[in-house]
């Protein structure tokens, strides 16, 4: 099973990704804001990052073009909730360094068929 | 493929609601904030609470709500990238939306059907906003190749699939293993790989993709199943997709997308945003009150049978073992620090009963139509959470009355020699054991010759009653006075002043007035920080013992029998200082008799919103710290008293109810 970091500034958000990501046998890493997850992941890797887009402090966008820059990142699949389904927001996550996207509202089996895309 | 899980979102319901809730206020306080020239990081702030509802609401199945919210947020979103400026319209219509969120959360929450009349209109006003001031946005309408996914493909086809990935796949975290395994899903595939492109391996840099697959994916398969599968790629690479149909074998009228990588500029990085809104979550957690208030109820019977253990050590004069002393004084000591560590869980900060305010201030000033700013200081005052609730709709109210009967319309502040602007200040902060909130205006003040006329009128004071300034000041908060004036669309609302007093006494709290014509007034609230505990005085009254909230006593002192003077209609009277006040004999009230009716009593004088009484009591017994136990929840509502408490020595004594039992002796 895979280890994940969950980045979301919500926190039924957060309940609920996490729980659907553990009752898979996941292991899953909270942070609620870019800058918490940037700090975590300067001394932790994952397998894969599940981000939302609007954040305080540091967005999801900025994130992903942090975390692109560490070694231990740059291949890592990082993948965007998004409720925008505009194609601008999904260009700039790709100019970032996102893998994919997941487009909100999502239910649980939707998050797990997409996230095992790129698992 | 994916494992088909069953999971219960209503499990998350009561985290959303929450969440509502707090993003609300988040929007409410920033829009009131919100000016063409406020810092983009406000309009930022609002956009993402209006976001966060919407996509929750998605998420958890409250699909009206998410509806709602994405006008809210289109309008946001609009004045955030500066297509539409911040007008004081826009954010009444903002406002006003927000108060029709507010409902639907509210009825979704309490399983209630929505008022559709409220939501449709508000939907149009959005709506209409939206197509009046904004040029339409040109959605960036790509090739849309989903639309094939509606088509049924009874037959097998045939599709052939060239993929050839740009060098810089990996950088992504895409990785054509993984694509070429989600195509076998689909049915059965061939794959050959091209090497065409593999350079010299001199040159070859092992973090790019060189290579390239050509494949024939066969089974009953649409197009949109296999472009949702490039979909995050489409931009990094070069792919054709061709149908071959099996029966006509006719390639020319194969459907073909092309997609080819366009060259992006690297703009469109957003700055990293710096909120002042930073959430504290990952250091707290939450715990539902009920768990909180069995804790708090349980360290109360701990110290309640501590203070029993002490006593009964002392009387059984155990304290001469120095050992067993030094055990209770620890123990003692330790349930102390326990008790004051279980009250700080319920201790909040007090700006959570001023967030309604800012809101009402601006409402109330544009239909009043006068001007005023509205100051807080020591928001981050702690106190209980009970409290905390019940002081919110009193707070209210005072700022409303303050609005509505203090300041006055600009012309007359102008023509007074004021600024036209008016100042509504409210203040918090801890003094002993108590919170003072002081809530004051630069307003016109309080009429005393009117409020003196009127309560005569209403008999609420003797014709010949003489009454120093602050006192007659404070009968604004006598039950069924109200002045005239008082009675507006705003604060006539059935709720007097007498009710913030008497809300206030539930807490245990005073609250008074003092007033200088012309200058303004000021509402000063006294509130215990808690209302598990009290700090109490304990008297006796024949062999019981009642306690009395200490924050309520002016005095105790000595007095002659001969003093209490008793007046026509059976008052007693008695000399205090420069006033008379009257004499209320708990031995009566509370009906206990005993046969030493002349010994000498002690006079407990106590002060009821500026007014002072005095409470005939045989003696003071001593001060404590009484932790109080609902006499409702036990027994029954007693006029008069508050609720009971167990001393030390097992005793159960009742604590008084200061301003219920003046009101029930004057019965």
């Amino acid at each position: 099973m895979a280890s994940i970091l969950l980045v979301d500034d919500s926190a039924s958000m957060r309940e609920m990704v996490s729980f659907t990501l553990k009752g898979v046998g996941h292991e899953v890493n909270e942070a609620e804001d870019g800058v918490e997850a940037l700090e975590f992941a300067k001394t932790t890797s994952v397998d894969l990052v599940v981000t939302d887009v609007n954040m305080p402090n540091m967005d999801g966008i900025t994130l992903t073009a942090e975390l692109r820059k560490l070694d231990s990142y740059k291949f890592i699949p990082i993948l965007i909730l998004t409720t925008e389904t505009g194609s601008v927001r999904k260009e700039q996550g790709k100019v970032a360094g996102a893998t994919g996207w997941i487009e909100k509202p999502f239910d649980p089996d939707n998050l797990l068929g997409t996230i095992n895309r790129v698992l | 493929m994916v494992s088909e899980i069953n999971i219960d979102l209503s499990q998350f319901h009561d985290v959303f609601f929450e969440e509502c809730s707090e993003g609300m206020e988040i929007l409410e306080s920033g829009l009131l904030n919100l000016t063409s020239e406020s810092d983009p990081e406000v309009i930022n702030t609002i956009f993402r609470a209006a976001h966060s509802i919407k996509g929750g609401g998605g998420t958890f199945g409250f699909s009206e709500i998410s509806d709602f919210t994405h006008g809210m947020e289109t309008i946001l979103d609009e004045m955030r990238n500066g297509k539409l400026a911040v007008t004081p319209e826009a954010v009444e219509l903002l406002l006003a939306a927000l108060d029709c969120l507010r409902h639907m959360v509210q009825c979704s929450k309490d399983k209630k059907p929505i008022d559709q009349a409220l939501v449709t209109e508000l939907r149009e006003r959005l709506d209409a906003f939206i197509s009046d001031s904004a040029e339409p946005v040109s959605e960036n309408v790509t090739t849309n190749i989903s639309a094939d996914n509606s088509e049924k493909h009874e037959d097998v086809t045939i599709w052939n699939i060239a993929f050839y990935p740009r060098e810089n796949m990996f950088y992504t975290g895409n990785d054509p293993f993984r694509l070429i395994r989600e195509l076998q899903c689909l049915g059965d595939l061939e794959v050959t790989v091209n090497y065409e492109h593999l350079p010299d391996f001199s040159v070859m840099d092992a973090q790019n993709c060189y290579l390239g697959w050509d494949m024939v994916l066969k089974g009953n398969v649409s197009l949109g199943q296999i472009t949702e599968i490039f979909e995050w790629v489409e931009d990094d690479c070069d792919l054709d997709i061709v149908q071959k149909n099996e029966v006509a074998e006719k390639e020319t009228e194969a459907v073909e997308v092309i997609t080819r990588a366009k060259d992006e500029p690297r703009s469109g990085r957003r700055r990293a945003d710096k909120s002042g809104l930073s959430n504290q979550e990952s250091t707290s957690i939450r715990v539902g009150i009920n768990k909180v208030d069995g804790l708090v109820n349980l360290v109360g019977e701990l110290v309640i049978t501590q203070s029993i253990l002490s006593r009964v050590c002392n009387d059984l004069g155990m304290d001469k073992n120095e050992k067993l002393n030094e055990c209770l004084d620890q123990l003692e000591r330790n349930t102390r620090d326990l008790q004051e560590q279980t009250m700080g869980i319920r201790m909040l900060p007090i700006d959570f009963a001023f967030q309604r305010l800012p809101r009402i201030v601006h409402d109330l000033s544009l239909s009043l139509g006068k001007k005023v700013e509205l100051k807080f200081s020591g928001e981050t005052t702690e106190l209980d959470k009970t409290v905390l609730e019940k002081i919110g709709d009193p707070l209210m109210h005072l700022v409303r009355n303050a609005l509505d009967h203090g300041i006055e319309t600009p012309d007359m502040r102008v023509a007074e020699g004021k600024s036209e602007k008016g100042l509504i200040s409210i203040n918090a902060y801890h003094q002993g054991g108590n919170i003072i909130i002081e809530i004051s205006d630069d307003g016109a003040g309080l009429n005393t010759e009117k409020i003196i006329n009127k309560a005569r009128e209403k008999g609420l004071v003797d014709k010949n009653e003489e009454l120093t300034e602050a006192q007659i000041q404070n009968l604004i908060f006598s039950p069924g006075f109200s002045t005239a004036a008082m009675i507006s669309d705003v604060s006539g609302r059935g709720v007097g002043m007498d009710v913030v007093r008497r809300n206030m006494n539930d807490l245990g709290g005073t609250v008074e007035v003092t007033s200088q014509a012309g200058k303004g007034s000021l509402f000063i609230i006294r509130l215990p920080l808690t209302v598990a505990i009290l700090e109490g005085q304990m008297v006796s009254v024949a062999d019981q013992v009642y306690i009395i909230p200490l924050l309520s006593i002016v005095e105790s002192l000595q007095v002659n029998e001969k003093e209490i003077n008793a007046v026509a209609n059976e008052a007693e009277l008695y000399p205090y200082r420069d006033e008379y006040i009257s004499v209320i004999r708990l031995r009566e009230v509370f009906n206990v008799i005993s046969d030493d009716e002349d010994r000498v009593g002690l006079l407990v004088v106590i002060d009821i919103g500026g007014r002072r009484i005095g409470l005939y009591v045989d003696d003071v017994v001593g001060q404590q710290q009484v932790v109080i136990k609902s006499l409702e929840q036990n027994y029954q509502q007693v006029d008069g008293i508050a609720g009971a408490t167990v001393l030390g020595d097992g005793a159960v004594a009742l604590i008084i109810d200061v301003l219920g039992l003046v009101q029930a002796s004057r019965k």
